[in-house]
């Protein structure tokens, strides 16, 4: 099993730390796995990428150009990166803010409105999970037994109380994606 | 088990030093490494194993300080970006000069000049070829994973005390900055006076009545001093040649294209392998993990099985040019690199390796 | 009274500090580095700390001054002995640790490392010689050099519009929060030499008080580079330097309270 994923937004929407977060609670479920903040021109204009691998075996390359999973948050990101999910593979987006939205026929398109769910929730810094929750449930790789440790792992002792939130967040994704 | 963790490659430098008894960490801020010293101010080891922890005013004044710090026996190192690591090569001379042993990571990004602060290779020929002045090598480990950023701190300063030298950590932005998971090792402690004194004998311990005064110094004014001086510098260099060059292959045994590639340059080339394998194509890799010494002889050897090698660098070409001395004309050597923080792809890499080869 | 008598153990009133090795100095004769390293070694011999002591020694004539003082040396490149100090004291924190530096070392290519190691509150000590001149590589302008001195770079006397201004850098580190003792001194008379050696004293004393910085700087000769006999250069140096660079404490943080 290797899955390759790109999650592209904006700064500010938890890009970063729900690669994190996926990363580490594949961690625990004793994968392998890379975090890779992206690097180049597209690191431009306010987008912000990271591209992580969940795999059971060692991973080579970093670097990859074809994604199992892109993951989009912004007009910016669809743009780029919609070529760029392998055939048969998953696109996950937020509707919120699109106006060109995914036209591919031969990948899975799903959508999550993750700003109605973080409002549901009560909190806006939840949006990253409910992203994320969307993304476990159309691809259930990593157990939420593990994702309940990531979460702990990544998140300072002091905000502990948060942790609840973001499961909360993460279920209410779960129940929210919507496969087009 | 050993606990796991998801971190940078830099933190993991920091988090290793901690853990691997180092005594002294002597740097000063630039990107893409300054998660190191970051990493270390958060961890606050002097309330720990009592690891000291400065802020420099400076690059020069950092390797200056590792200086110091060694002169007393201490495990001691320093991190750096490129452009600081050019104002460390005089200070490296010297640590080479005056025999001490020490740790230097270099997490390189673009030049020359101020350049990009995207990750590159193009530091090789300074880390590999000396850098500072004078005739002299440093050890060169070159990581590609948040792992080796970790190993390679412990198995460093095992080098540089065994041969009392500077040893450099050649790392690239793109493993300074990737987050991977990290298998934290058996806690090391700090040595004790005792077993300081009897690793470093030579150090300034502090005149004892039973040893005439110690002296550490890179200065021999005259010429046969200093031309027998450097004889015992080659010769250490010499012996590191024969023991220590370290290597990797993969895929190489019915190779009959090799790939050759460090750091993370190297991992991009094993999906390159893959990819090539799966066309039917017997394409193999080896990665020096020491890029000096070098991994010659094996370099020799397989020039003798490989249709033609190449050798795939974040830079203009460097390395490439010790491929050529090592295969020495016994089959074609070709170069592929992206420069200014630009990274290949795998597909490039497939790309540009093909049109090298005559092949489709 | 023959030789042997004189020898004899009642009747020796003078003995080199065995804190001094036998090796013959090769300091000009009239140089002020061997009176100044025969303060330092005696003050080491007098506090008892010899183990203890680790010495850091410049780029210019004292960088052998480590084969003058029987302690431990580190050789720093030029300009950087305070931070070889730094880390030195940091990681060993119970030593002595001091440095000896000439002006070009520490006023010119060592700016940066004396004014941070001082700003840091760095508790060594810093012997600077102040002589005007670099005499190592022949006598050429130093940036203490007086307006109107002749160097080897300054063959018609050092003018302020093409060489700059001499640098007095003892009240400049004064400013600094970090530094706790600064003075300066001469050893051209016995009695200067005594207080010089005092104030070493004093310093490697506040070294180990945890109060920061200590740093004497000694106004000193360089009869060779001056071009002089070493009475005229004394002579030239109390008339000259001096109103400059005038003796005296300048900072004592102890003495304050």
């Amino acid at each position: 099993m290797k899955e390759e994923i790109i999650i592209a937004g904006f700064g500010g929407q938890g890009v970063l730390s729900m690669g994190k977060i996926l990363a580490y609670s594949a961690i625990m479920q004793d994968m392998e796995v890379t975090w890779m903040p992206s690097y180049g021109p597209e690191m431009r204009g306010g987008t912000a990428n990271v591209s992580v691998i969940l795999s059971d075996k060692k991973i080579g390359s970093p670097i990859v150009t074809k994604y199992d999973t892109a993951i989009i948050l912004n007009q910016q990101s669809m743009d780029k990166f919609e070529q760029s999910v392998k055939p048969g593979g998953l696109l996950l987006y937020d509707p919120n803010g699109i106006t060109r939205h995914p036209e591919r026929t031969d990948i899975t398109i799903c959508r999550i409105d993750a700003i109605d769910v973080a409002a549901k929730v009560g909190n806006s810094k939840v949006y990253n999970m409910a992203v994320m929750g969307a993304y476990l449930k159309m691809k259930p790789l990593v157990d939420m037994v593990n994702v309940d440790k990531g979460l702990a792992k990544c998140i300072p002792a002091r905000y502990s109380d948060l942790i609840a939130l973001n499961k909360q967040a993460i279920e209410e994704g779960m129940n929210s994606v919507v496969t087009l | 088990m050993a606990e796991k963790i998801l971190m940078k490659g830099n933190e993991a430098i920091a988090v290793s030093a901690i853990r691997n008894g180092v005594d002294g960490y002597f740097g000063y801020p630039i990107t893409p490494q300054s998660e190191v010293m970051e990493t270390l101010m958060k961890e606050k080891p002097w309330e720990t194993t009592g690891m000291v922890v400065l802020q420099a005013e400076s690059e020069t004044s950092s390797i200056n300080m590792v200086y110091g710090g060694a002169c007393t026996g201490k495990k001691v190192m320093t991190s750096s970006s490129s452009p600081g690591i050019s104002l460390m090569c005089e200070g490296i001379s010297y640590l080479a000069g005056a025999e001490l042993p020490c740790l230097v990571v270099n997490v390189m990004r673009g030049g020359p000049g101020l350049g990009t602060i995207q990750p590159s290779q193009s530091d090789y020929n300074q880390c590999v070829k000396g850098g500072g002045h004078g005739d002299y090598n440093a050890i060169v480990l070159a990581p590609a994973s948040a792992q080796d950023m970790y190993d390679f701190v412990d198995w460093g300063f095992e080098l540089a005390f065994k041969y009392r030298t500077p040893v450099i950590l050649l790392a690239d932005g793109i493993v300074g900055q990737m987050m991977e998971k990290v298998e934290l090792r058996e806690m090391k402690p700090r040595r004790t006076k005792e077993e300081l004194l009897a690793a470093a004998p030579w150090a300034t311990t502090g005149k004892t009545a039973d040893r005439p005064y110690n002296v550490i110094t890179s200065l021999a004014l005259e010429s046969d001093v200093q031309e027998k001086f450097n004889q015992k510098l080659q010769a250490k260099y010499k012996e590191i040649v024969e023991k220590e060059a370290t290597h990797t292959e993969y895929m190489t045994e019915d190779a009959e294209y090799l790939f050759v590639a460090f750091g993370c340059s190297a991992r991009i080339c094993e999906a390159v392998v893959d990819d090539l394998r799966e066309q039917g194509i017997k394409a193999g890799l080896l990665r020096p993990v020491t890029l000096f010494p070098f991994a010659t002889k094996r370099l020799a050897e397989l020039s003798k099985q490989v249709k033609s090698m190449m050798s795939i660098e974040l830079n203009a070409g460097q390395m490439v040019e010790d491929v050529r001395l090592a295969v020495n004309g016994a089959c074609p050597v070709g170069f592929y690199g992206r420069q200014g923080g630009n990274i290949y792809t795998p597909d490039e890499i497939a790309d540009a390796f093909k049109k090298f080869n005559n092949l489709k | 009274m023959t030789l042997e008598d004189i020898k004899k153990p009642k009747n020796i009133v003078y003995k080199k500090t065995p804190l001094l090795t036998d090796t013959v100095m090769h300091y000009c004769p009239g140089c002020s580095h061997g009176t100044v390293h025969k303060l330092v070694a005696e003050v080491i011999e007098e506090m008892g700390i010899q183990e203890d002591t680790i010495a850091i020694s410049p780029v210019g004539c004292s960088v052998f001054a480590y084969n003058y003082l029987n302690v431990d040396w580190e050789q720093a490149a030029h300009g950087r002995a305070p931070a070889l100090a730094t880390a030195t004291k940091r990681l060993n924190p119970e030593k002595y640790v001091f440095t000896y530096q000439g002006d070009g070392d520490l006023a010119s290519i060592g700016t940066a490392e004396i004014i941070h190691a001082c700003s840091r509150g760095e508790n060594i000590v810093v012997i600077f010689i102040n002589n005007g001149i670099y005499g190592m590589t022949g006598g050429q302008m130093a940036p203490t050099t007086l307006l109107g001195m002749k160097t080897a770079t300054t063959p018609y006397g050092r003018d302020a519009k093409l060489n700059g201004f001499p640098l007095v850098l003892a009240p400049m580190i004064a400013q600094l929060d970090g530094t706790a003792y600064i003075t300066r001194q001469a050893v051209h008379t016995a009695p200067a030499a005594r207080k010089a050696k005092a104030a070493i004293r004093k310093a490697f004393e506040y070294s180990q008080k945890g109060i920061g910085l200590s740093f004497v700087e000694i106004v000193a000769t360089c009869n060779s580079g001056w071009k002089m006999s070493p009475t005229a250069a004394n002579k030239w140096m109390v008339e000259n330097m001096f109103p400059k660079y005038p003796l005296g404490d300048i900072k004592d943080v102890l003495k304050q309270e």
